[in-house]
């Protein structure tokens, strides 16, 4: 009878313990010094983890280089809109590596190109994927502050899927409609800002619309700085994120004893910044004029299309990919924008922005223009 | 055979329930109700005996305020996820009533933008208030000095100083904490960024050593307590008409150790200042915040109690948004 019951005694504090320690992370950790001793500047990696993660982030073999030369695909194919002046190898090889990026293995090229006549854009994923490459260019050409020379493909966000795994919809909460039980946008345990109650969408105000992120004071006595507590949780909110999208913590960007402080903080942090502006442009300029392109079902609850954040790309990497720059090896297609080949005097304007709505824009062709603006290519 | 032991004990002394000894000034109970009786398991925490109690109207309505606070922070909750009682309890921790927009001041929100925060917190307000009012009372009926209302006072200095008083300073409900579990604890993170880091608030130190120090005096004194129980020394009465072996080891032992001894009653003092004035100094630190002080970091430079670290980067980093042409 003793024996049992001191044999319960034992299960009980075994599963105590069990209980207590499973939020741990068994030792030994890694830790990388990041600032000053003394001052916690330090980014702790578990082994493990990082080697669970190592496979999400390994490059896919590139491409064979093609060979030098040939005619433009823009003068071959028709409806090449975005990479018309590639050479046709070069071409080829970028929609090689497209297909392998983002499309379905059973799809493939079919993903996005309708039936026989791969000049059609019957299908979104086409319409969006031009887009995209527009996008993945600009941000190689114009957002070097924070991309730098490793630059982005359409993998470092895709990973393979046609969808990347870290995309945001707007927070629906209707809890301040009724006559209780207002959230006040938070309170919602979302894993983008890592479980805590804080604002479950700093993403609307700060990455779509263009909120003070700021709220410290630059002057020991009150001054007129009027930022409440509840703006500062806004913003903690858009830091958690980065920190869990990074696999980081607050000191890979800042000395925390003044999170303000630039003088004290690490130079990620001027990257970081560059990186939150580039969110924000890349979603107002590319993600939010494709809302109309998207069937429902790849929009959010509040009819809102996918947008980025910092995770997006990064996917709980201090850098994404660890900083392999897939970009070297697509240079000519996806470094910047590419000029358009140069042919007889264009029936139309060369296609600009605005190529959102697929129903309106005209099937064109680059070469010879021998098909009448606004009817679609036949099958 | 029961043995005692002074961690964990498995003896029970038991004794007849009785009412307790009768008021001072008019000999009787004093309104104490219910017949009391022995529960073995609530022995081993403390006294197994349960009643009487008293409850008065203090005691009645404090915990009539206290029950109304506690539904309508409980049914927001409930409320903000679809009155699903799983969610509820999954979500729980994360769940919270939360205080006005800042944009409403010190004015009536309606009920779903603040209001029922304030409803809440005026009748949990009001409850504590009674209950405090009740441990005068009781304190004063039964002839004891007040220093339990005093020591609880202090608590509620500081609850008041973050619901009450500071939010009116800074003219903003919405300056107010959730409340919540979880919430609570990130509007406190969030707080001391904003203010630039409490740490570097004189009256946070205070605290802080206050709270630590308490910590340490409770153990010391428990310890020590505990440690001469074997000769008697938790027997109180003993202990006050003879100091014989466990006072006299007890007091020994630190005398010997740290060349200084605490006594029977000087710990006490010890203790009940430490424990109040944790909330004491902590109230005023954070009454200070955003009313006097506005940057907690700047105010320490500007006093001299920051260290300054050599820059370990090539160069100082420089805000971009200050660069030219710059966005915002």
């Amino acid at each position: 009878m003793r024996t049992t019951a001191n044999r319960l005694k034992v299960v009980a504090a075994l599963a105590l313990a069990a209980l207590v320690t499973s939020g741990c992370e068994r030792p030994p950790i890694d830790e990388v010094q990041g600032g000053y001793r003394g001052t916690a500047m330090v980014q702790m990696y578990n082994p493990r983890v990082v080697a669970a993660q190592a496979a999400n982030n390994t490059v896919p073999v590139a491409q064979a280089a093609a060979a030098e030369g040939g005619p433009l695909a823009g003068t071959v194919y028709q409806n090449v809109q975005v990479l018309g002046g590639l050479s046709i190898g070069e071409f080829s090889r970028t929609m090689l590596a497209i297909t392998e990026w983002v499309a379905p293995k059973e799809q493939g090229c079919a993903y996005c190109h309708e039936g026989a006549n791969f000049a059609d854009d019957a299908k979104y994923t086409k319409v969006v994927a031009r887009k995209m490459l527009q996008m993945t260019q600009k941000i190689n050409a114009d957002w070097k502050p924070h991309v730098q020379a490793t630059g982005v493909t359409c993998y470092t966000c895709h990973r393979g899927k046609p969808v990347p795994e870290y995309v945001w919809f707007k927070d629906v909460d209707n809890t301040a409609a009724g006559g209780l039980g207002n959230r006040a946008g938070q309170n919602q345990s979302t894993a983008a800002i890592n479980g805590s109650s804080l604002p479950s969408d700093p993403f609307s105000p700060f990455l779509l619309g263009s909120e003070p992120i700021r709220f410290t004071g630059d002057s020991a006595l009150p001054a007129g700085n009027r930022k409440s507590i509840k703006q500062a949780e806004w913003t903690f909110a858009l830091m958690t994120h980065m920190s869990q999208g990074l696999g980081v913590n607050c000191t890979y960007c800042h000395n925390s004893r003044a999170f303000n402080d630039w003088s004290q903080s690490p130079p990620q942090r001027t990257t970081a910044y560059y990186g939150i502006r580039m969110a924000r442009a890349l979603n107002n300029e590319f993600m939010v004029p494709l809302t109309d392109v998207f069937p429902a079902h790849r929009k959010g609850p509040g009819g809102d299309v996918a947008k980025l954040n910092c995770a997006t790309c990064h996917q709980g990497a201090y850098k994404p990919l660890y900083g392999a720059s897939m970009l070297k090896d697509y240079v000519t297609a996806l470094a910047a924008p590419v000029p358009p080949p140069v042919v007889a005097p264009p029936v139309e304007a060369p296609p600009a922005e605005g190529e959102a709505a697929p129903a309106a824009t005209p099937a064109e062709t680059s070469s010879t223009g021998d098909a009448p603006a606004g009817v679609k290519q036949p099958g | 055979m029961a043995e005692y032991q002074n961690i964990f004990t498995r003896v029970q002394v038991t004794a007849p329930p009785y009412p307790g000894v009768p008021l001072p000034n008019d000999g009787s109970i004093g309104g104490r109700d219910g017949k009391p009786f022995l529960q073995h398991l609530i022995g081993k925490f403390g006294d197994a005996q349960i009643g009487p109690i008293y409850l008065g109207w203090t005691g009645v309505t404090s915990i009539l305020f206290g029950f109304i606070a506690f539904e309508i922070i409980g049914l927001n909750m409930l409320a903000s996820v679809g009155w699903n009682w799983i969610e509820f309890v999954r979500q729980l921790p994360w769940l919270a009533l939360e205080p006005p927009p800042p944009s409403y001041g010190l004015g009536m929100p309606p009920l779903n933008q603040g209001g029922w925060w304030l409803i809440a917190g005026f009748f949990l307000t009001a409850s504590v208030l009674l209950w405090w009012l009740r441990t005068y009372q009781r304190a004063k009926a039964h002839g004891m000095g007040p220093h339990i209302s005093w020591a609880f006072g202090a608590a509620i200095w500081l609850y008041l100083v973050l619901g009450f008083f500071r939010p009116i300073l800074m003219g903003s409900w919405g300056e107010a904490v959730p409340f919540g579990i979880f919430p609570h604890l990130d509007w406190t993170a969030a707080f001391s960024i904003r203010y630039g880091n409490l740490f570097y608030n004189p009256f946070h130190m205070l605290s802080i050593a206050f709270l630590y120090g308490a910590t340490l005096l409770f153990a010391m004194h428990a310890a020590t307590i505990l440690a001469v129980s074997r000769y008697g020394g938790e027997r109180e009465l003993e202990q006050i008409v003879d100091r014989g072996t466990a006072s006299e080891r007890a007091a020994l032992f630190w005398r010997w150790t740290m060349g200084f001894n605490a006594t029977m009653e000087s710990v006490h003092r010890w203790a009940w200042w430490f424990a109040i004035l944790c909330p004491i100094t902590g109230g005023i630190g954070i009454l200070l915040t955003g009313t006097v002080v506005d940057n907690w970091y700047l105010w320490g430079i500007k006093h001299h109690i920051v260290a300054a670290y050599p820059q370990v980067w090539a160069a100082p980093t420089v805000d971009p948004s200050t660069l030219p042409g710059a966005a915002p």
